[in-house]
């Protein structure tokens, strides 16, 4: 007992710590785009360097894996269908920022010229229209799935994963309306803009979606932060642990479940709206099945549940995807041995994903409550005595 | 127990068919307000069924169940828990991963209120409603005879310290009606003991009533009021502690020579 002083000591020198490496996590984020260019030409790890475009594209799904993890790692239900929170995120913005709509002209607070044809909104309001849209949506498919259990969930979220990239690649003739524009997808989406400043016109429009970036992941990992220590949050982690006992303390499991699934739902739609307005479209082809695997890819190998583990899993498989398997492979080629990774990208996810199992389950940062081993009636005291504790004598509790 | 004044839940011809078995078979059953009330039966009787279908887990096949004036068959759990019935189980279900006062803050879920907005922006009614129930969980925690450990993780606490624990969560949801399941399993006489001066305690202390299942006729006989005896799904017997005991079906079915005892 004498050293719990010095172990809540120590725990304020790693608090401390940890909050000076955010801190400097942070200025390096913010500062990022001004620093590209020199950090890129520093000798051997400049190379290495992710260009700003790929960090914006980094940042976002690393936003969809913290949306995800409310879902898989706070409530425990496995979703393998995420990735059509982000579709319906990304074609929210085409139907409202793009000529999709050409029988009408609306526009509301646009950043293009008045007289182009379709729905224009403003993409700021679009980020919001297409969370709660896709909110709605997480709703819809919640309500019938969420009623299963494990493996069962899985395989309809799978299905619903499935469903929804094929509507969107076959809805451009419904009765002769086309919602989707099928397999070519709706573009161009309008850029994110103030008043007159459009994004896209500025030579550095990386670095403005850049930025914007940054601060929909903070808002991520806040909000996340905020909800894992709520009341909410203790529902969720309580129908993790045990979810007969969550509704016997009367937690209610459907709403419950239905609002993990809402807010995974809305920050898919987020991160899904801002990527089609950054990438300037949304294709069908994005929203393949694979993507929900890598983003839980994500979360596994950063660890279920772990705010700070799944931001590290994001970044890292990320940066491997998007340029830092092909940069490898470069490197490797230019050494003389002709070997693509980028042609085996899933299969080195696979054998990551697989090492991590093996030897650190838990996750690159695991959440702190992974990190207690369950150790139920491995100690035996006496029951509802305490109050004249000295007089018991202690048992051994190795005995049983 | 015939027409006692004030009962606080009246199940009427409860009946459960898993398939061809009958668990429960058109059970008749009365709690009155304020007493602790036993349900004993052999293993199998159908005493956790019973249970089950009281805090919604099962939904009975025929039968009502009456709860302070309100039907709660058919409700989910977690409205019957609102109602004001909590329980425990008979194999300690704690969320492991859970800091033992955040066990206890779940079991007040439903008699809090903070929203989604109000927990992300952490509005003063938020922050003061989190404040109040972690002191109000630690109060718990040392009124159930757990001073200490109440950062710790529920599945790193002892044996005993998790069956307080989970006293501790059920009284959190502020129930009217206690169900313990089996809450002296596994306890040496000394816990036991001790156990049955903290259900009379909880009962006066906090105006509650308690039914409990349990398989220490020492436990039965000292603490409960009444006695329903089960076998086979059925109601064989109810009454004092002494007409059970001297209960020729019940000394038959079920106690057989220990019941001299």
């Amino acid at each position: 007992m004498s050293t719990k002083g010095d172990v809540r000591l120590l725990d304020r020198v790693r608090t401390e710590r940890t909050w000076w490496l955010i801190a400097g996590l942070l200025v390096v984020g913010l500062v990022y785009p001004l620093i590209v260019d020199t950090l890129k030409s520093m000798a051997v790890i400049g190379d290495f360097v992710p260009r700003t475009d790929s960090m914006v594209t980094i940042l976002i799904g690393t936003m969809m894996a913290l949306g995800l993890n409310m879902v898989v790692g706070y409530a425990g239900l496995l979703d393998l269908g995420y990735v059509a929170f982000y579709a319906a995120g990304a074609y929210t913005a085409g139907w409202l920022a793009s000529q999709q709509f050409s029988q009408v002209t609306f526009h509301f607070g646009s950043t293009v010229s008045d007289g182009l044809s379709g729905i224009h909104l403003s993409m700021w309001l679009i980020l919001i229209l297409a969370g709660v849209f896709t909110t709605i949506v997480g709703i819809l498919i919640g309500l019938p799935t969420l009623r299963l259990r494990g493996d069962y969930l899985a395989i309809v979220t799978l299905g619903f994963g499935e469903i929804v990239p094929q509507f969107v690649r076959n809805a451009d003739s419904i009765k002769g309306f086309d919602l989707t524009n099928g397999t070519f997808g709706i573009a161009p989406i309008d850029s994110l803009g103030i008043g007159g400043f459009v994004f896209r016109a500025q030579s550095n429009k990386e670095d403005l979606y850049y930025w914007v970036a940054i601060v929909l992941l903070l808002l991520t990992i806040f909000a996340s932060m905020r909800l894992r220590d709520s009341r909410l949050g203790r529902a969720w982690i309580a129908i993790r642990e045990d979810e007969t006992a969550a509704a016997a303390m009367g937690v209610p499991l459907m709403r419950t479940k239905t609002w993990a699934y809402a807010i995974g739902a809305f920050i898919g739609g987020v991160a899904g709206a801002f990527l089609a307005s950054f990438r300037a479209g949304a294709f069908p082809a994005d929203f393949y099945f694979n993507f929900s695997i890598f983003l839980l890819c994500m979360v596994v190998l950063g660890g279920m549940g772990s705010i700070w583990g799944v931001l590290v899993g994001g970044l890292i498989l990320g940066y491997l995807n998007l340029e830092g398997l092909a940069t490898i492979g470069s490197k490797v080629q230019e050494g003389g041995l002709d070997f693509d990774p980028t042609k085996y990208q899933f299969g080195i996810y696979g054998v990551i994903i697989v090492l991590m199992m093996l030897f650190r389950p838990t996750g690159l940062i695991p959440e702190r409550r992974h990190k207690i081993e369950a150790a139920e009636g491995v100690h035996d005291t006496p029951f509802y005595d305490v109050q004249h504790e000295g007089t018991l004598t202690d048992r051994d509790s190795s005995d049983d | 127990m015939t027409a006692p004044v004030d009962n606080l839940l009246v199940a009427t011809q409860v009946r459960k068919e898993f398939g061809g078995l009958v668990a429960s078979n058109d059970i008749d059953f009365a709690i009155p307000r304020g007493s602790i009330v036993a349900l004993i039966g052999p293993n199998g009787a159908g005493k956790t069924t019973f249970f089950n279908q009281i805090t919604g887990v099962y939904v009975p096949t025929s039968g009502s169940i009456v709860f302070d004036g309100v039907e709660v068959v058919g409700k989910p759990p977690h409205a019957i828990v609102e109602l004001g019935i909590g329980r425990t189980f008979q194999n300690i279900r704690l969320f492991a991963q859970m800091t033992a006062i955040e066990n206890v803050q779940v079991g007040m879920h439903c008699r809090l209120r903070g929203g989604i907005f109000g927990s992300i922006l952490h509005t003063p009614r938020v922050k003061r409603e989190e404040r109040e129930s972690r002191e109000r969980a630690r109060e718990l925690l040392t009124y159930c005879g757990l001073p200490r450990r109440h950062e710790e993780y529920a599945g790193t606490l002892p044996y005993g310290d998790q069956r307080r624990l989970e006293a501790a969560r059920a009284l959190a949801t502020d129930p009217k009606l206690l169900l313990l399941d089996e809450p002296t399993a596994g306890m040496n006489p000394q816990e036991t003991a001790d156990f049955t001066d903290f259900v009379r305690r909880a009962r006066d202390d906090k105006g509650l009533t308690v039914l409990l299942i349990e398989h220490d006729m020492k436990v039965v006989m000292g603490v409960s009021e009444y006695i329903t005896v089960l076998e086979y799904g059925a109601k064989i017997a109810e009454g004092s502690p002494s007409e059970i005991q001297s209960n020729e079906r019940v000394i038959e079915a079920y106690l057989g020579k220990g019941a001299a005892a």
